[in-house]
């Protein structure tokens, strides 16, 4: 009788997946505002802001990549062609901002260029990640163990609307980012951009908990018959709270609090999503357990992971508390 | 004309990996001598081993970055591009994969930092510790990944389940039968190509007389490398040979442009091979000494390869030319590296300016023996990608036509010729500045941290410069 390291894994893949939106999220949501900040002095502050973090951020992206193929190999092998090219652009365009972000200081001749190059990069790689994240919630064609659908089969509204609502929702976990971090004009502009995008990413809520239950018979049994309605009723209702506080955390003084109350709006928004889905990972073909990788395969990898990630995480803490503080307008970073 | 996705999608591959074999072909050993130079600082207190060692670790910096971000993308080819092979084979292979992953990102999150930043901040025992736990941590890597590749040349320690792999014993799938021939031959070729770069950076720094010790000392410390390993490595590939020949003779026979068996078999020179004739035309040959070679005995047989029925052979052309290169690279690097251990021994290497500005021009002869060996053995393994099992034209994402791939491709061929030349010319600029830079300042921990390679680099150089 072998241990079901599935539970595990799973949990260990949600908060890999959990900590990459929220924190790629921020210093993406930060690149995506670069580009409207009013003020191009400004520009330097947003760069200091995420300088010593991002690529750290970046890195969860390979955790959540290989331990999708190393836990839910079958998962991995069907949704990755079917979004084969949000995902490339997704690659590329994060390459792109890694070297825009490295070299808008050493080529001041082209910063115009790096400038756009680093939003530009921020705001496609988002809209892929949403197109992803969109396309998933849809679903996949399937037969056997591949993907039977063709490489455009995303180009449909629904993972479109979710690809502009995640732009919105990182731009709301930047702007936090920003009032957190900077001050003076800049901070103020932050919240004025947070509680646009708050409002822009409630109304994609909204429209996607009434679109998926609408078009999708299994989700709507999931969350409207009883007793389920009962349970999962202050889902709603507590995202409906939060968005009410961050209102006022972004309107009022608030420094820490907006940042919170957008890390809780998208752990709602994934309490959500898992709810509507679970226990699916290949949404709607194969479950988590059918999907699963052998169990000797998960046990193998467990045992290194075990180790390796307390440090991995010690280390990411260490690394925010000595940056802790805010960063300055006039003396740059570099 | 038909798009052929599987094709395009190897090229794709191709074009992906060897942009990024190139990083830790130079880091690993790069990484090995920092260590060395750290050591050497450590125990003897010379100012020179801190010096170069600054100099170094700023451009280890930079290329480990260039690294992670090439690195990035390879994970997803597998998903993308060959979604058939990940199914069949990840219960076996994603666990090394992942391991690659999380100890390289262990490595750049925890020692690096120390490394890069931490002189000022831990004592000087640690800051040589963090030097020697990078070094071994690219060697991880490099275990990690060259498992996976030799279990891909090499399968066992595997049951076959409904056309999929499943694990039975995971230390025969990691001490897979080519692994210890792959990962010598590699790590060896890795400290090789190190060499040659740190020797040819010696030199153009002596003959602008910029840091004149430090380059000499570069230059002293490669050829005592390399006088050993080029030999050791000739050795080395020679056993890996052996064991290919052992494992997959097919690959030898493509290797030797060999289509007939004949006993005992020439050795082909040089030649041009013509896979649908099944022939090699303008065949130079010498006979008897390809047994001898390749069997170590002069009645030793080498299968040709019409052995093996036409769908099951790879293509000559690549493996063959490939091993003439790589062979012939092995031949200047050891003529190099004889003749400066000769002129070194003689007392008359810094006076040899011929052979001084000979070094820069040969540093780059290390990435052409390993991108020509990689293409050996990746060539050499068609027309599989778990050798004699799963096929190539079976591991290919089946929802992805030509042109699919044709417009990805041209993504990444795009991308990458802005960011690579980009890098390495960012890479050629702190050469330029020389060894006489300073550490970057303590103050840089409390702003930036590991993961800012290129910046920091930049900025220790730049702060050094300014009065």
């Amino acid at each position: 009788m072998t241990l079901d390291l599935v539970p595990v894994w799973t949990v260990l893949l949600g908060l890999a997946v959990f900590y990459y939106v929220v924190f790629d999220g921020f210093d993406l949501g930060v690149g995506i505002l670069y580009g409207f900040v009013p003020n191009p002095n400004s520009r330097t502050a947003m760069m200091n802001s995420i300088a010593p973090v991002w690529d750290g951020n970046e890195t969860w992206l390979v955790f959540g990549g290989l331990g999708l193929l190393a836990a839910f190999p079958l998962a991995f092998a069907i949704i990755i062609p079917a979004v084969y090219f949000p995902i490339v652009i997704m690659l590329l365009a994060l390459v792109f901002r890694g070297v825009a972000f490295e070299f808008r200081f050493k080529r001041p001749a082209l910063r115009r260029f790096w400038d756009g190059a680093f939003c530009g990069g921020s705001v496609v790689a988002t809209f892929a990640q949403g197109i992803v994240l969109g396309t998933f919630i849809d679903g996949f064609e399937v037969n056997g163990r591949q993907f039977a659908g063709t490489s455009f089969d995303w180009v449909r509204p629904f993972p479109l609307i979710t690809g502009l609502a995640l732009m919105f929702g990182y731009g709301l976990l930047g702007a936090a980012w920003l009032v957190l971090k900077t001050e003076g004009d800049l901070q103020d502009w932050a919240r004025r951009a947070g509680r646009l995008c708050l409002v822009a990413v409630m109304v994609a809520i909204v429209a996607v908990s009434i679109w998926t239950p609408a078009t999708n018979a299994a989700i709507a049994d999931r969350w409207f018959s009883w007793p389920d309605i009962a349970f999962l009723s202050p889902v709603p209702i507590v995202t409906a709270l939060i968005a009410i506080g961050e209102w006022f955390a972004l309107s009022r003084r608030h420094e820490l609090t907006p940042f919170l109350g957008a890390v809780a709006l998208f752990l709602m928004s994934f309490v959500g999503i898992a709810i509507s889905i679970w226990p699916m990972i290949v949404p709607y073909h194969y479950t988590l357990w059918q999907a699963a990788s052998s169990p000797s395969t998960q046990a193998f990898l467990l045992i290194g992971t075990l180790f390796l990630l307390p440090v991995i995480l010690m280390y990411t803490a260490w690394s925010y508390w000595v940056f802790r503080g805010k960063v300055r307008e006039t003396v740059g970073y570099h | 004309m038909e798009l052929d996705p599987v094709l395009l999608s190897r090229v794709q591959w191709g074009w992906v990996i060897a942009w990024h074999i190139l990083l830790p072909a130079f880091t690993v050993g790069l990484a090995s001598y920092i260590a060395v130079l750290e050591g050497l600082y450590f125990f003897t207190g010379r100012e020179l081993w801190f010096r170069m060692s600054g100099f170094w670790t700023r451009i280890f910096a930079v290329s480990f970055g260039m690294g992670v971000v090439s690195g990035v993308i390879m994970p997803f080819q597998f998903g993308t591009n060959w979604s058939r092979f990940t199914d069949a084979t990840a219960d076996v292979i994603s666990p090394l994969l992942a391991y690659e992953g999380l100890m390289a990102f262990f490595l750049e999150a925890s020692f690096l930092g120390v490394l890069l930043f931490g002189r000022r901040l831990v004592p000087p025992w640690a800051h040589f510790f963090a030097a020697a736990m990078v070094a071994f941590g690219t060697l991880l890597s490099s275990f990690w990944i060259l498992a996976t590749n030799s279990w891909m040349q090499t399968p066992s320690g595997y049951k076959l389940v409904d056309g999929r792999f499943e694990p039975a014993d995971w230390l025969a799938i990691v001490f897979n039968p080519s692994f210890p021939y792959r990962l010598t031959h590699n790590v060896t070729a890795f400290y090789i190509t190190t060499a040659f770069v740190v020797m040819g950076v010696g030199a153009w720094l002596l003959r602008r007389n910029n840091a004149p010790d430090d380059a000499r000392m570069m230059i002293r410390m490669a050829l005592d490398l390399l006088i050993i390993l080029v030999p050791l490595q000739m050795v080395l590939g020679d056993q890996h040979g052996l064991n290919t020949l052992e494992h997959q003779p097919a690959k030898i026979a493509a290797i030797e442009g060999r289509y007939d068996t004949v006993q005992p078999t020439p050795l082909t020179l040089f030649g041009i091979p013509d896979d649908e004739a099944a022939t090699m035309r303008y065949a130079i040959e010498l006979p008897d000494l390809g047994s001898l070679v390749l069997t170590h005995s002069w009645r030793g047989t080498i299968k040709g390869l019409k052995e093996w029925p036409a769908d099951q052979r790879p293509p000559v052309a690549p493996p063959f030319f490939a091993f003439r290169i790589m062979v012939g690279v092995g031949m200047i690097m050891l003529l190099i590296a004889a003749t400066g251990q000769f002129l070194k021994l003689r007392g008359k290497l810094w006076d040899s300016a011929w052979f001084l500005w000979l070094l820069p021009w040969v540093a780059p002869l290390g990435f052409v023996a390993v991108i020509a060996g990689w293409i050996i053995t990746e060539v050499g393994r068609q027309p599989w990608t778990v050798y004699g099992l799963l096929r190539t034209a079976d591991s290919v994402s089946p929802s992805l036509t030509g042109a699919n791939v044709a417009l990805s491709l041209a993504l990444y061929v795009v991308v990458y010729l802005i960011m690579f030349p980009t890098g390495i010319a960012f890479m050629a600029g702190l050469v330029r500045r020389g060894p006489q830079t300073q550490e970057p300042s303590a103050e840089a921990v409390q702003s930036g941290l590991p993961a800012r390679p290129f910046e920091n680099a930049a900025r220790a150089a730049s702060e050094t410069r300014s009065p």
